[in-house]
């Protein structure tokens, strides 16, 4: 049979029993679309369902004793300074890591795709590294970046301020936070870079063209041709920047610090994380993650209502 | 506007030069660190208390044969290899007819499955590891009171379920995005041509998505094979454990005994595999990335 030959007049058996056919396309249907469906229902639509629910039970975990209590495990969360350190810390790694990887992304991508650069390729190609590396691996190395004694950063810094008192990057509660957020803006800058120039990419290079003959200076482009155009893709990362940085903390908090020096690191989910397994406070903990959930909605709500522009068609 | 030009025109070498400089200063900071990993690894552990700029003084490879076998590294990456591949197996195999129907069929409750996939896009696994954690656990409780046999934790082929599971989203986005692009003649021809349904999807449109299906893998198998979190909560035996959660440990177990070699080696071992995929398919994963849209 070969399909792809396109043939004459369709000869569709018109006396076949037309249920029949439409009994056959239902269970085609149902046996491509079902797998997919109870999969993502049992592990995904549930436990979300879940977490919503849980978070209004007291609950200690393995044993089947579960007290329906309301709001309470909110009040609760509301008057915990540790939430508030938790709370604190991702506040202020959300600002940073977007402001500066924002930043950083734009001007790099800007240059690799409007100047003439040798080896371009090549630099597109490292900036991108960090991207396809583990939370782990990268947890790792700042790690070894970070160590008091034989710390990369420290015996770097030693030639200039010598090396009798390290600084404790992952050890000093102020200090700790900051010392994250490098982490996280040096695993993200490549990947929203490529992503801007994908969408730099996309600028028809007539405008630029003609902005020269005109005399206007590579910043006066960047700003009145790039950024205006690239804006509607500039408006979706920001929410992907909030969503990933509550996301990516975690992730290297968990592994790079575990939320030490005492708490001084935590952040939403790792404090949820905490709560939930080390305390094994499973509704107070799930409390947490509807309180995240909601914050970062409401969050990604107001940036997409503040940075609104009018679009600009080209 | 002269005026700017003459600003920026009158030295555009030294803003040429001012741009290498800021190229090759991030360029730096990114290869420096991945670069002195490969290098600490084959350095014996005294070194470690030295200079930790200095090069190693020989090429000590025990650090790996320690990593692979004392730190069972080779274990871990046998049960990460395991699990990626299942995963991605299933992934495919259950995403791609999904989306492919809920792409090209008109049919009553398609709205509702389409809506609720592109909500599973908001739905983060960290939010949800917790109670999936729980309702498997519960599975386990039940089936050890019925049988004797817990079944659901610490089982490498319900991970790979989960990890299929959690990636369904935007998996079936992004092939149904490629889907939808394409005419319909392609299956109007097959049917003329008496090709039944399941014919014309797995001979027809199907290979004509093998690109998107590639872009899919790639990514995912990036996903999979640095999981960290969903595969430390399921899995909770100390002999099961996938690469990553290896060496988080190993991270941990270096911090008493000490083992910097075997930690670096460790290291490698688990980025050595995306590094050389990276290096072989870095055109393709860029492009796909703004192909696919926007994932974080």
């Amino acid at each position: 049979m070969v399909v792809g030959e396109l043939c004459s007049p369709a000869i569709f058996s018109s006396n076949g029993d037309e249920s029949m056919k439409k009994k056959r396309r239902g269970g085609f249907i149902v046996a491509c679309v079902a797998p997919a469906v109870i999969l993502f229902i049992i592990f995904m639509i549930i436990p979300t369902i879940d977490v919503f629910r849980m978070s209004l039970y007291k609950w200690g975990g393995y044993t089947a004793n579960k007290t329906f209590v309301g709001l309470e495990n909110f009040k609760k969360l509301s008057q915990n300074p540790k939430f508030y350190q938790a709370f604190q810390n991702s506040i202020l790694l959300i600002v940073i890591v977007t402001l500066v990887t924002f930043c950083l992304a734009l001007i790099f991508a800007a240059i690799l795709s409007r100047e003439k650069i040798k080896g371009q390729n090549f630099f597109r190609i490292v900036f991108y590294i960090p991207n396809i590396l583990s939370v782990v691996v990268i947890s790792a190395i700042f790690s070894a970046i970070y160590d008091p004694n034989q710390g990369l950063l420290n015996s770097f810094l030693s030639l200039f301020r010598g090396g009798s008192d390290p600084i404790l990057w992952l050890g000093k509660p102020k200090l700790v936070i900051y010392s994250v957020a490098i982490a996280m803006i040096w695993q993200a800058v490549g990947y929203y870079m490529v992503m801007y120039m994908a969408s730099m990419a996309n600028v028809p290079e007539s405008l630029y063209e003609s902005a020269s003959l005109e005399g206007a200076g590579r910043l006066t482009q960047f700003f009145s041709i790039t950024l205006p155009l690239v804006w509607t893709n500039i408006r979706t990362t920001l929410t992907f920047f909030i969503i990933s940085t509550i996301n990516m903390s975690f992730l290297m908090v968990k592994a790079m610090t575990n939320g030490g020096p005492d708490g001084a690191s935590n952040v939403f989910l790792s404090y949820m994380y905490q709560e939930a397994y080390t305390n094994s406070s499973y509704g107070y903990g799930m409390a947490i993650g509807v309180a995240v959930f909601v914050f970062s909605f409401a969050l990604a709500g107001i940036l997409n209502a503040v940075t609104k522009r009018d679009e600009i068609e080209f | 506007m002269k005026k700017e030009k003459q600003q920026f025109g009158a030295s555009p070498k030294i803003a040429k030069v001012f741009i290498y400089l800021i190229l090759a200063l991030l360029a730096i900071t990114i290869l420096v660190p991945v670069a002195w990993v490969f290098v600490a690894s084959i350095k014996e552990n005294s070194e470690f208390y030295r200079n930790p700029w200095a090069l190693p003084q020989g090429f000590h490879f025990q650090n790996f044969v320690d990593a692979w076998q004392t730190a069972s590294m080779g274990d871990y990456m046998l049960k990460s290899v395991l699990v990626t591949a299942l995963a991605l197996f299933l992934l495919v195999i259950i995403a791609l007819p999904a989306a492919y129907v809920l792409a090209r069929f008109r049919f009553k409750s398609r709205a509702i499955w389409n809506t609720l996939f592109m909500a599973g896009l908001f739905i983060n696994v960290n939010y949800i590891v917790v109670p999936i954690f729980l309702m498997l656990n519960n599975g386990d409780m039940f089936l050890r009171k019925a049988t004797g046999h817990p079944f659901f934790l610490n089982n490498i082929f319900i991970l790979a379920l989960v990890y299929a599971a959690t990636a369904l989203p935007f998996t079936v986005y992004l092939l149904s995005g490629y889907f939808k692009s394409l005419a319909k003649d392609y299956e109007e021809a097959a049917y003329v041509d008496g090709a039944g349904y399941f014919y014309t999807m797995v001979r027809v449109i199907i290979p004509m998505a093998k690109p998107s299906v590639v872009t899919v893998i790639l990514f995912n198998f990036l996903a999979f094979w640095n999981e960290y979190i969903i595969s430390m909560t399921l899995l909770t035996k100390p002999e099961l454990k996938t690469l990553p959660v290896g060496l988080m440990n190993l991270m941990a177990a270096q911090k008493s005994a000490v083992q910097y070699g075997q930690l670096y080696a460790g290291l490698v071992i688990v980025m050595l595999p995306t590094l050389i995929l990276y290096m072989c398919v870095q055109k393709k994963l860029t492009q796909g990335m703004t192909l696919g849209g926007l994932k974080g």
